[in-house]
């Protein structure tokens, strides 16, 4: 039996073959727009599908992108490590276009691409919600369309948008989040508004993708000093391939900076590292672990808490080899609140497929 | 008692006694300028008129205060306003008092934060700045105490006239590093920078590197923050930004010999991102194959780190595992005087040191990154 069985994968990546395959689900007005204009190729630059780590080499289908076959999801994915449920995350455009019509209609048919071709196909799949993440009344708009779905489980961001997603902007997305039951999930992945670090725009696709673990830290400030777990206090937020064993450090940090300072953010009414144990949640995978294992169990000591990690394949990425998806020294008895307990009691939605 | 309360000193009383004989090197002490006028002297009569008039310029959004107010005035500890006028930093006599004599600091490693020649927009008025700023800093601050030591400020958007001004002191053992701002207007990393860094390695002049500076960008990939309690903990991550652009772009390929000092950064993250871009460099070598290294090793090998804000573990012996898995060789002491969060000797590292773990610290690994006797 494989030693992830019965667990819920909180990140496989169905890939959106293109705008072909969308077309059907748009309204005539942008099936035509989208025609006539030859609209297409909204894959996030964050994610080039042809560099080996964004599409393992026994993941990829003989033709087409990694993760655009359900066949394969279903092979590999969830019957290739024993799940019993994996949450999608289609990565396509929708949070990056600058034209809100647009991108609210892209998300849409997403939503829709999703619930068609794959979760009504496959009853082990679940949901995240793509919405036009920069104009709110849309974006609740289309959460408030799919809310009666329960296989959405979660609204899906990127890490890197216009603006900090504590910026009350996007609070009516938390609250029409709140109100049903859906966690907000920050993937990684940027929308390019702004260098993908504040020292300019670095040259590598190595620091892009190292620079999610920044970006998202940042987020992290910005949603507690907002204040946004004081107004929506039953709201989880869940890095999604962010990486997390630089969580203790950043801990220590935003503790020390809080006490120094809080008097500026007087809503904020204890440690951010207490806020974060109770809201934040993150995606096993990528692990960087430490190079000696023992040192891994440090690092979960060090969080302090066994209720933050979601196991995660990141299928199709290439984050491990095989289906050693818990990296070596990762405690035996801390496995199976990582696989099932904590993605259930992170996502709500879950629990009615499992009763 | 708990870490929370931030009152406690975990560090038992014999050592911060034994401590407070020891003789330190304290990595970040910050003079100031009395006023922009105080430069006059250093300026041509052109550039005298300009700071006059339109004064430094940044893009930034206010004339007199940083975009995120911080949180107290002059950013500095209340007592350390000299009772002679001027703002905290300004009085060397006083510095002297409160800082030097008082803690036993055998060398002081000064970096003046205002003004910046590299964040100027106009780059010729930044070029003039900066020579004007290590003039000063030669005539009124490291000629007269020795014990200070002080970097070569150089305009670093404009590689050329930053070489220049290199030349100019170089070999002068009152200077000890070169000081760029950290927030540059590319990735340090990038080629753009690379004269400066040939310049300092063939001076064998580390690069000490203060968070500082505002270059345009927002604070973080995803936009803005909205809090001082914020920017404050931004800026130390923009540091390890630093770190991974100028280890993957192969600055220490180029430059083995480079040396480059991150300071007022703290420094518990060191351990998590190397780790972080060994695995992830492992998934994408492809893309870098001037590295002849993993990441790790040019962290380990080429980069040191300030302790200030010492970093605080919820478990304080936890210190000691970054310590570990950083590597002993790599921390510097820095006290950020005058400022509101700067770390008191004897009471910042809540940990229990041997008297060799002490020595380094305090002061042997800056003996050597610096080349002082």
């Amino acid at each position: 039996m494989r030693a992830t069985a019965g667990g819920i994968d909180c990140d496989v990546h169905p890939a959106v073959p293109g705008m072909a395959a969308l077309l059907r689900y748009f309204p005539p007005y942008w099936r035509e727009q989208i025609t006539i204009r030859g609209i297409d190729g909204l894959d996030l630059a964050s994610f080039p599908s042809r560099v080996p780590a964004h599409g393992r080499a026994d993941w990829r289908p003989a033709k087409g992108k990694p993760g655009s076959s359900l066949d394969m999801l279903q092979a590999q994915a969830l019957d290739g490590f024993g799940s019993q449920l994996a949450i999608c995350n289609p990565l396509y455009g929708a949070q990056a276009l600058f034209n809100d019509h647009f991108a609210a209609a892209v998300a849409r048919a997403i939503n829709d691409w999703l619930i068609a071709e794959w979760l009504d196909r496959e009853p082990r799949l679940r949901g995240s919600i793509t919405v036009a993440v920069e104009n709110a009344e849309l974006a609740v708009d289309e959460i408030e369309r799919l809310a009666a779905d329960k296989r959405f489980v979660q609204v899906l961001f990127l890490a890197m948008g216009d603006a900090l997603l504590g910026r009350r902007q996007y609070w009516p997305i938390y609250a029409a989040a709140e109100r049903h039951g859906l966690a907000i999930g920050v993937h990684a992945g940027s929308a390019a508004r702004h260098a993908t670090s504040s020292n300019g725009w670095p040259s590598y696709h190595l620091e892009d993708y190292l620079l999610n673990a920044q970006a998202f830290q940042s987020q992290i400030l910005n949603l507690i000093h907002e204040g946004v777990f004081s107004k929506f206090p039953k709201l989880k937020v869940v890095g999604i391939e962010t990486g997390f064993t630089w969580l203790p450090n950043f801990m220590w940090r935003a503790n020390k900076t809080w006490r120094g300072v809080r008097a500026e953010v007087p809503w904020v009414d204890r440690p951010p590292a207490e806020i974060m144990r109770e809201h934040l949640r993150f995606t096993l995978q990528p692990t960087d672990a430490p190079p000696d294992p023992a040192d891994m169990a440090v690092v979960l000591e060090q969080i302090g808490s066994d209720d933050m990690l979601l196991f995660s394949t990141d299928y199709p990425h290439a984050q491990f080899d095989g289906t050693d998806a818990f990296p070596p020294g990762f405690p035996e008895a801390a496995r199976r609140r990582v696989l099932v307990d904590n993605p259930r009691n992170t996502y709500p939605r879950l629990q009615e497929a499992m009763s | 008692m708990s870490p929370e309360d931030g009152s406690i000193l975990t560090a038992p009383r014999d050592q911060r006694q034994s401590r407070a004989r020891l003789k330190l090197i304290d990595c970040d002490v910050h003079h100031a300028l009395r006023s922009l006028r105080d430069l006059h002297p250093y300026l041509a009569q052109r550039w005298r008129e300009h700071l006059d008039v339109y004064g430094p310029r940044g893009p930034v959004p206010f004339t007199g205060s940083s975009p995120y107010p911080k949180a107290a005035p002059a950013l500095s500890r209340t007592d350390a306003w000299p009772p002679n006028g001027g703002p905290p930093g300004s009085d060397l006599e006083f510095l002297q008092k409160q800082l030097l004599d008082a803690n036993n600091i055998e060398y002081g490693m000064l970096h003046l934060l205002a003004p910046s020649g590299m964040d100027q927009r106009n780059q010729a008025f930044g070029a003039a700045l900066s020579s004007a700023v290590n003039q000063w800093q030669y005539e009124n601050w490291t000629q007269k105490d020795k014990r200070l030591k002080a970097a070569i400020v150089v305009p670093g958007e404009d590689a050329a006239a930053a070489v220049a001004e290199i030349e100019r002191w170089a070999g002068n053992p009152d200077f000890v590093q070169v000081g760029m701002t950290t927030h540059s207007i590319e990735p340090l990393g990038r080629r753009r920078y690379w004269p400066i860094y040939e310049a300092a390695a063939r001076h064998s002049l580390p690069i000490g590197l203060h968070t500082s500076g505002y270059n345009g960008h927002a604070v973080s990939g995803g936009g803005w923050c909205s809090y001082y309690v914020e920017e404050q903990h931004n800026v130390a991550i923009s540091q390890q930004a630093v770190a991974m652009s100028m280890v993957c772009e192969g600055v220490f390929e180029q430059i083995p010999t480079l040396k480059v000092v991150i300071v007022e950064g703290g420094l518990a993250w060191v351990p998590s991102l190397a780790w972080r871009m060994d695995r992830q460099f492992d998934r994408m070598r492809g893309e870098l194959p001037h590295l002849s290294r993993k990441p790790s090793e040019y962290l380990r090998h080429n980069m040191w780190y300030t302790t200030q804000p010492s970093d605080e573990p919820e478990r304080p012996e936890d210190l000691r595992r970054i310590f570990d898995w950083m590597g002993w060789d790599r921390v510097l002491y820095a006290t950020d005087y005058p400022h509101w969060d700067m770390d008191n000797p004897g009471q910042s590292i809540k940990l229990r040191l041997t008297e060799a773990e002490q020595k380094m610290i305090y002061a042997d690994n800056a003996r050597a990154v610096y080349g002082l006797a």
